[in-house]
């Protein structure tokens, strides 16, 4: 095998990197350099720096001219951050890219020991190792393969709403996929928006009626992702889209069957007022759902459940039949290029902390469920009041419930306080009430949100400085008869208080969805340990994930307002655009290949291959790989019995050679 | 069923009715128990704040006595000794130097103590290995009509809450209702009785005390039931210093083992109930009991 660019030796350039201190303060690069330059093969051995700087880069070209070098090794930091850098700059030297290789002694050595011998030891044998194998390194060029600028976004909350808006309006094609009959989200139950006090319903609706009239989105509601398979720029992806026995394409959302409904009183706890009304089997999920038609509950529907009911909605419908009780479950095949992850969170479930009394005193509600109290479309016509009907003359709100809160959620879900203040400036607006807020630390850091605080404040809203320990109907004075009280020590005034309320609103908290693992694991994607879905890098790759062409927007992502969430959906479309509109994904060269003279047709590969890359080709009778459609996983090379399939970048030499570079140092 | 049984002091001295109580019942259900031989003081709350290292000796031994007498749980009906002992059990297992005193002490008694033994609480054992449905077979006397304020006090959930809820407990509750009483929600539940206080600061000891029995009389409570026997002693013996300071809140407090035994139709003399300074007011239209010789 030819291993060489040049016609004469392998002539290796070692460079090791001090990244600052973040390696040489652990690692002696000086002595790295020196221990390497001794090694065969190697014409230049070299400490600097910062190797990834323009300097840098511009050294290891240098030296490719002058010294000849036709080999390169660069020790510094992961190669996830790097190795397309210096990729590019063998390049520039005029070598092929992948006649170098790269060691990671910062995440791998200088950050994670403490002995500055022992990381150095390390660095020595890990360099080493890669100066060994860079000498069987072939040359390899890329392939293109195309993108299909087709997107799918899942969810259709704000976050994504605003993304296939944004996507739909630059061109390409938008799927649009959403869970439950209508798409809105959380938002749409909100009443009014902070810092603003603009109505949520007027901001989002126009976007909602947007979606639906686009002609470069596809909107499923009631529909899930069932399966997602292919790679960046070619996935193909199964939807599930339930049957909600309406023709979506027929109803005009008059409503007359639910009035016909054999139900005549609704029962059934309406989700979208969080069980704050009720609803009947045949439903609209609120007056300004898309799309604007109604849904039956399969759960609570008679003629679902039995098939024995009179169908009077059949009849309220008449002639447009738009009613269709032979509806099946569907699964639709698509295939888009990039996908776009919006599935929201769900709420802490107040239940999980007894003290606060959520579902054992009826008059503790939560901030969302007086979120609905509020709204004028909401089960009480905008009316905050108590469970008996009378408004209540004061009000508590409990911040911090199920947040940064070690026994159940660490993490702080930054929209509470915001939201609790809202809540408040409303509930002062609409009723005559005294209204307390409790909480550890206000967090009001957005654009106009401080003034937003200084606004409570002066509206005469009073805060107390500390965790609730309970709430309670236990009176000890006469004035806590008939009351909730709030036990708590107020920390800015050093004494433990008992405040006596008529209502109490806990700020429930964000968590990951029920099913966010599932959901990750089918778009391959990582989640982070509270659950919320990882992105590529906290600062500079905050919307891609590990798995190219799948993006993430909104609360999925970690807690966030609306204006965070739709910067985010904005992000988002834009890499998922960015990746369209080149056209062509560049692939990497590291895939398998058969050696067809050692192939024996024995098919064990066939089975294994996730990405159904390896066919049989009947003729020779041997195994076939597929370069467009590999991965480089690797799983075939292992298992082939008769070691015929190799891969570029891993070769046996590659491999062999690396093992006894780390084991010749010792 | 077998399990071994630590009494402590409290069952043999102060809260005598407890154990009289609970032996019969368990034999009622045909528990078998076994009262650990030469056991000694649990070293209670007192020890412990003054030499942790020391106290967890003290009870290192009984559990020591226990590993040695056999596989079986170790019922604990005394809250402080069921604290000391499972605070002893994380002492050994978290804290090595702990771990080495206790070694070293039991080692110069010629004993030996690897950690295996589960303390046991009985609400715990009567909810989780017995059942509510094998109790409530045993029910003939329903507690129709009483009203019950059930009151666990701190230490059987707290720090260490391992087979209930630590700020609202329910399996007391869920027995409770099971012998027919009328729960009534109590939301002082796990709320301090005084403790010790009441005897070295009676001001602010008495006066939680208090609390704990005027809500009890608000809610409209027949009686508080019980399962520790310090808090059964501060709910009953200062009626009279309590009601000089704040007024009457007359309540009789009685270990829930003792209503067990009047719902199983146990006579009310084998349960000792004549030892309670505020007695329970007798149930209604009281059926014969039938007679179990202990």
């Amino acid at each position: 095998m030819n291993t060489n660019n040049s016609n004469g030796d392998v002539r290796i350039g070692f460079y090791i990197c001090h990244c600052g201190h973040n390696i040489a303060g652990m690692v002696d690069c000086a002595a790295v350099a020196q221990y390497i330059s001794k090694l065969p093969g190697v014409a230049v051995s070299r400490d600097y720096k910062y190797m990834c700087s323009d300097p840098g880069q511009e050294l290891i070209q240098q030296d490719i001219r002058e010294h000849k070098l036709n080999r390169v090794v660069v020790a510094s930091c992961s190669p996830l951050l790097h190795e397309h850098t210096f990729r590019t700059a063998v390049a520039a030297g005029g070598l092929n890219p992948y006649f170098f290789q790269m060691v990671n002694i910062r995440e791998h050595d200088s950050w994670v020991h403490t002995d500055r011998a022992e990381a150095t030891a390390k660095a020595k044998s890990l360099a080493h190792a890669a100066v060994c194998r860079v000498r069987f390194h072939r040359a390899l060029e890329t392939t293109r393969v195309p993108i299909n600028p087709d997107v799918l976004v899942v969810g259709g909350g704000i976050a994504g709403i605003h993304a296939a808006l944004t996507v739909a309006n630059s061109g390409k094609k938008v799927f649009l996929v959403e869970r439950d009959p209508s798409i809105g989200g959380h938002m749409a139950q909100f009443d009014k928006t902070f810092p603003t006090l603009d109505c949520a319903a007027c901001i989002l609706t126009p976007k909602m009626s947007a979606v639906r009239a686009h002609d470069n989105i596809t909107l499923w509601t009631y529909s899930e992702i069932v399966k997602v398979s292919g790679y960046v720029g070619n996935y193909t992806v199964t939807v599930k889209r339930k049957p909600r026995y309406v023709n979506e394409e027929l109803c005009v959302g008059c409503l007359e069957c639910i009035n016909a409904c054999i139900f005549k009183e609704a029962k059934f706890a309406d989700e979208f007022n969080v069980g704050l009304s009720k609803r009947k089997p045949i439903y609209i999920p609120f007056a300004q759902a898309v799309p604007p038609v109604v849904v039956i509950d399969p759960e609570r529907c008679l003629q679902v459940r039995t098939g024995k009911c009179k169908k009077t909605c059949l009849e309220a419908c008449a002639d447009r039949k738009a009613i269709d009780f032979a509806q099946k479950e569907e699964l639709v095949e698509i295939k888009v290029g990039n996908i776009i992850v919006a599935t929201g969170f769900k709420l802490f479930d107040a239940k999980r902390i007894p003290e606060y009394g959520y579902g054992l005193y009826p008059n503790v509600v939560t901030a969302i469920e007086l979120e609905r109290l509020v709204n004028s479309s909401g089960p009480t016509a905008g009316e905050i009041v108590l469970r008996d009907g009378h408004p209540p003359k004061s009000v508590g709100m409990i911040l911090c419930v199920g947040s940064r809160d070690l026994k159940t959620n660490r993490w702080c879900s930054r929209t509470c306080c915001m939201h609790s203040m809202k809540l408040a400036q409303l509930v002062r607006e609409h009723t005559d009430a005294d209204v307390t807020v409790f909480y550890m630390d206000i967090r009001a850091p957005g654009k106009g949100y401080e003034e937003f605080y200084d606004k409570s404040l002066k509206e005469g809203i009073q805060f107390v400085r500390g965790r609730v320990a309970e709430v309670t109907d236990w009176a000890m004075a006469p004035e806590e008869e008939g009351k909730l009280v709030i036990r708590v020590e107020d920390t800015l005034a050093g004494f433990v208080r008992r405040i006596p309320v008529d209502m109490i609103v806990l700020a429930a908290g964000m968590e990951p969805q029920a099913d966010a693992q599932a959901v990750r694991r089918m778009f391959n994607m990582s989640c982070g340990t509270e659950g919320w879905f990882l992105e590529k890098h906290p600062k500079l790759a905050p919307v891609s994930t590990f798995t190219d062409g799948v993006f993430i927007a909104g609360c999925c992502q970690g807690p966030k307002d609306i204006p965070d969430a739709v910067a985010q959906a904005g992000a988002a479309a834009a890499e998922a655009m960015a990746l369209a509109d080149k056209g062509f994904i560049e692939q990497e060269p590291n895939t398998a290949y058969i050696v067809e003279a050692d192939c024996s047709g024995c098919k064990s590969c066939l089975p294994l291959c996730p990405y159904t890359a390896i066919l049989f080709d009947d003729a020779t009778q041997k195994a076939r790989i597929i370069q467009a459609l590999c991965k480089g996983c690797g799983t075939c090379v292992a298992a082939c019995p008769s070691g015929s399939i190799q891969q570029n970048l891993f070769e046996d030499e590659e491999i062999f050679s690396e093992i006894e570079g780390v084991l010749a140092y010792v | 069923m077998k399990y071994s049984y630590f009494p402590g002091c409290s069952l043999k001295g102060l809260g005598r009715s407890y154990e009289e109580s609970l032996l019969p019942v368990m034999k009622h259900l045909g528990v078998e128990l076994a009262e650990l031989d030469d056991w000694n003081c649990c070293g209670a709350t007192a020890y412990m704040s003054v030499d942790e290292g020391k106290a967890a000796v003290l009870a290192a031994r009984n559990l020591a006595i226990a590993e040695k007498a056999g596989p079986e749980d170790l019922m604990t009906p005394c809250s402080a000794c069921y604290l000391v002992l499972n605070k002893t059990q994380h002492n050994i297992a978290d804290y090595p130097e702990i771990n080495e005193t206790v070694r070293r002490a039991l080692g110069s008694a010629k004993l030996a103590y690897n950690g295996t033994v589960k303390v046991r609480h009985p609400l715990d054992m009567l909810i989780n290995d017995i059942g509510l449905d094998v109790i409530k077979e045993k029910v003939v006397r329903p507690l129709k009509g009483l009203k019950v304020a059930p009151y666990y006090g701190c230490q059987v959930v707290r720090p260490y809450a391992t087979f209930d809820d630590a700020w609202n407990p329910t399996t007391m509750d869920r027995l409770l209702a099971t012998l027919g009483a009328e729960v009534v929600p109590y939301p002082l539940k796990t709320k301090c009785c005084g403790g010790s206080l009441t005897g070295t600061v009676p001001e602010a000891g008495l006066r939680l005390t208090y609390i704990l029995l005027k809500e009890a009389v608000r809610r409209g409570a027949d009686v508080i039931a019980t399962v520790c026997p310090l808090c059964q002693f501060n709910l009953d013996a200062y009626h009279d210093q309590i009601e000089q300071r704040w007024g009457p809140a007359r309540v009789a407090t009685v270990y829930f083992s003792q209503l067990m035994g009047l719902a199983f139709g146990l006579a009310p003399e084998q349960l000792g109930l004549k030892r309670n300074f505020i007695p329970m007011k007798p149930l209604p239209a009281q059926q014969p009991a039938q007679k179990i010789s202990v």
